[in-house]
């Protein structure tokens, strides 16, 4: 007989792994992957596959250089890479969407240690990184091919938060357009029923639970509409439907208990609608989900979960 | 109300309608002095002496101790030390047996006629706690004012997998049950009697209410089959509401929760003077032959209940005593059936391969499925970077290792083992503590 192996208990586990996880998110974001294909054509398609692939490319290849062991198998990197192509416009030439995956996984991943020990999001920071250092290129919402391209001028211009920062609201799209998607935008953040698609599977597969996407959404309406804007479009808005149900749910940089995520999503709603209305940039939710990541550890302290019967410390 | 945690654990009940079947006599038995939590018994046979079943071998040693009888006739061997599971010595006595199974002369039940007497009659039976705790039951039932008092709960929940020896004893010994309900009543005069049953059981919660419907202040509840029903706190929130506050005991909320087979235990000890010398086991897992319940005499080796279930196929990589939630891993097929082992379980190489542990995701599962309430991943992160005062903060005292945390973990971190080491570095930074003020005190 062989040795017996003594461990520690349980020595039974569930199915779920990392990678799993990674799989259902990649899954989740595939309609509005469909979505953009469609909406904007079929270069959408090669800056997401672009960054799908060059994010676990760069990852391998400084965990090789570093002799490190290889992680890209557990598809984070890939879903890091699906997140920022969805926080670019269609046009965005691939050499500076590399600048993008490198400032992602290296500056705000690797260096800090890799998976699980990033403080800020990596696909909203790379963005962050990409915005300042390519203004005009982020902000290029030009865009053709798409099935829509010429029904829509809408499509070729502003978005609409630029629209409405401008004063121009009679230009904006109907509200059939922002759900569908067919508006100017990131080519990922455009779609509403794709995104809340993706965030039904998500929710169903209890990879995320509602309360930041649900505190995100319901801040940005109810300040929004408080301020005197049209709720419903600030909500269908900008990159809010991504950020709530893909960024502000990331498990690493986001609190893990209901109260904690609760006051994620409220402090990343109220931000959001701050720079919004008063910011000199037009959308704010990356900023403030980069905000709340920072704040994220405080957080977490103060909302730490009551053990049950535990005393007051 | 509180929603607590837990696991959907898979159930693999396959042997509930197995009869045990008593195993034939094993050549030779060993009996711990410690099977209980508590001092270790102290031996009073020594090489050479001739046993019979039921006769003291060890006494109790103190208030919180227990006990201990021969399982099997025959003589002595040797008292010495071995290595128990827990990795550490523990005295034993080695009785090799002559087959015959012949009852101590003494053995005569004993006279219960009020509660003193009842309690005593507990202590001497040998009784511990045996849903796996191994609490000296007569400890637990030694109340200053029995008064306050108001719930016992009958715990059958048994929610580990695999295990079934609970269930057995509610099927097989419901009789026993009913009459260690009306005893408890009669002696400790406590009001509410709960039978706890998970609703995978049904046969059982219906044989159970056949009585408790006929009698009053007697219940059985039936609990969601959710792993840790059957945890002592968790048991208590569930039935009455009452939460047991960090530091105290269900006493202290009018609780005392007993096993099952505890209490059939005591009624076989109180009706023919025979101690506990014999377990129901569960005898189940991927390289066991032939799964099944099996009656073993305390003592008897590993090895002999499997070999009574047809043996052991393939390559057995993992052998437990317990379930797989919270059973120990033995190190060897020689380890004693203990008082309060309810389940064997062995396992092949592809059962018992440790999933690789990937870095912790934060994904927050092991919070949302501790029934304690507690945030495991932070007791990780404090014990890594070496801050007893988290530990402290976080509350590592008020966990119970049901394991749901790492049960649930998709990076397949082994939580309970940094919850166990987290335990020790603050006891130790405790100690230290405690040295360190002392001397300042005595330099004062």
């Amino acid at each position: 007989m062989n040795e017996l192996l003594v461990s520690v208990s349980p020595h039974i586990r569930d199915g779920a792994t990392t990678r799993g996880i990674m799989r259902d998110v990649i899954i989740a974001l595939a309609p509005a992957a469909a979505a953009s294909v469609i909406i904007f054509g079929a270069r959408a398609a090669l800056v997401v596959a672009f960054c799908a692939v060059a994010c676990p490319l760069l990852e391998a290849a400084y965990e090789k250089a570093l002799g490190r062991k290889a992680t890209a198998g557990d598809l984070s990197a890939c879903v890091t890479g699906v997140l920022l192509a969805f926080n670019l416009p269609v046009g965005i030439p691939l050499w500076k969407a590399f600048v993008g995956c490198a400032a992602a996984i290296i500056l705000v991943k690797q260096l800090f240690g890799g998976l699980g020990k990033n403080f800020a999001n990596p696909a909203i920071t790379a963005r962050i990184v990409m915005l300042l250092a390519f203004p005009a290129a982020m902000a290029a919402w030009a865009c053709g091919g798409g099935l829509f391209g010429e029904t829509y001028d809408a499509v070729t211009g502003a978005t609409p938060l630029t629209m409405i920062a401008q004063g121009n609201t009679g230009a904006l799209p109907p509200l059939s357009a922002m759900l569908l998607g067919v508006r100017g935008g990131c080519l990922g953040e455009t779609s509403a029923v794709a995104l809340a698609l993706g965030g039904v599977y998500l929710l169903a597969r209890r990879v995320i639970t509602w309360h930041a996407p649900a505190a995100f959404i319901l801040t940005v309406f109810v300040f929004s509409a408080l301020l005197g804007r049209d709720p419903v479009y600030q909500v269908l808005s900008g990159g809010l439907l991504l950020g709530a149900i893909f960024m502000a749910t990331d498990y690493v940089t986001t609190p893990q208990t209901a109260a904690g995520r609760l006051v994620f999503g409220l402090g990343a709603g109220l931000i959001t609608v701050i720079i919004r209305a008063y910011g000199s940039y037009p959308e704010g939710v990356s900023f403030s989900i980069l905000l709340m990541n920072i704040l994220t550890p405080y957080i977490g302290r103060l909302t730490a979960k009551k053990a049950f019967g535990g005393a007051d410390a | 109300m509180r929603k607590l945690g837990g696991v959907r654990a898979p159930h693999r009940k396959g042997t509930a309608a197995s009869a045990p079947e008593r195993i034939p006599i094993p050549p030779e038995v060993r009996l711990p002095m410690s099977m209980h939590i508590g001092a270790p018994a102290k031996p009073v046979v020594k090489a050479g002496d001739a046993v019979k079943v039921g006769q003291l071998i060890g006494e109790a040693s103190g208030f919180v101790s227990s006990p201990v009888h021969a399982s099997v006739s025959g003589k002595v061997k040797r008292v010495d030390e071995y290595d128990a599971v827990t990795g550490l010595g523990a005295l034993s006595v080695v009785i090799e047996s002559d087959g015959e199974q012949t009852p101590h002369d003494g053995l005569r039940a004993p006279e219960v006629n009020d509660m003193k007497s009842f309690l005593g009659a507990v202590r001497e039976s040998g009784v511990v706690g045996l849903g796996g705790a191994g609490f000296p039951t007569a400890v637990k039932l030694t109340v200053k004012d029995i008064s306050a008092v108001d719930y016992i709960l009958i715990n059958g929940a048994e929610c580990e997998p695999y295990i079934t020896s609970d269930t057995r004893t509610m099927l097989d010994e419901t009789e026993l049950l009913e009459e260690g309900a009306l005893l408890l009543g009669k002696y400790l005069g406590v009001k509410n009697i709960v039978f706890g049953v998970e609703s995978n059981k049904p046969e059982p919660i219906s044989r159970l209410a056949e009585f408790t419907s006929r009698r009053d202040g007697m219940e059985v509840r039936t609990l969601p089959a959710m792993y840790p029903q059957g945890g002592e706190k968790v048991l208590i929130y569930q039935i009455t509401g009452r939460r047991v506050p960090e530091g105290k005991l269900p006493l202290d909320v009018g609780v005392v929760v007993l096993n099952c087979t505890t209490l059939t235990a005591i009624v076989k000890y109180i009706k023919t003077g025979m101690p506990l010398v014999s377990k129901c086991v569960t005898v189940d897992g991927s390289a066991v032959v032939k799964p099944g319940n099996v009656v073993a005499p305390i003592g008897a080796p590993l090895s002999s209940l499997f070999e009574f279930c047809g043996g052991l196929k393939g390559d057995v990589k993992k052998v437990l005593m317990g379930g797989p939630m919270m059973g120990i891993a033995a190190p060897s097929l020689d380890m004693p059936v203990l008082k309060a082992t309810n389940a064997a379980l062995a396992f092949s190489e592809k059962d018992a391969r440790l999933p690789e542990e990937t870095p912790c995701i934060r994904c927050g599962r092991c919070v949302s499925h501790c029934p304690m309430g507690l945030m495991p991943l932070e007791f990780e992160r404090a014990y890594r970077l070496k801050k007893p005062e988290l530990l402290e903060r976080y509350k590592v005292n008020l966990c119970m290792e049901c394991g749901c945390c790492a049960y649930s973990c998709p990076a397949k971190r082994m939580l309970v083992q940094y919850i166990k080491l987290s335990k020790i570095m603050l006891r130790e930074r405790q100690a230290a503590d405690k040295a360190a003020a002392e001397r300042k005190e005595a330099a004062v």
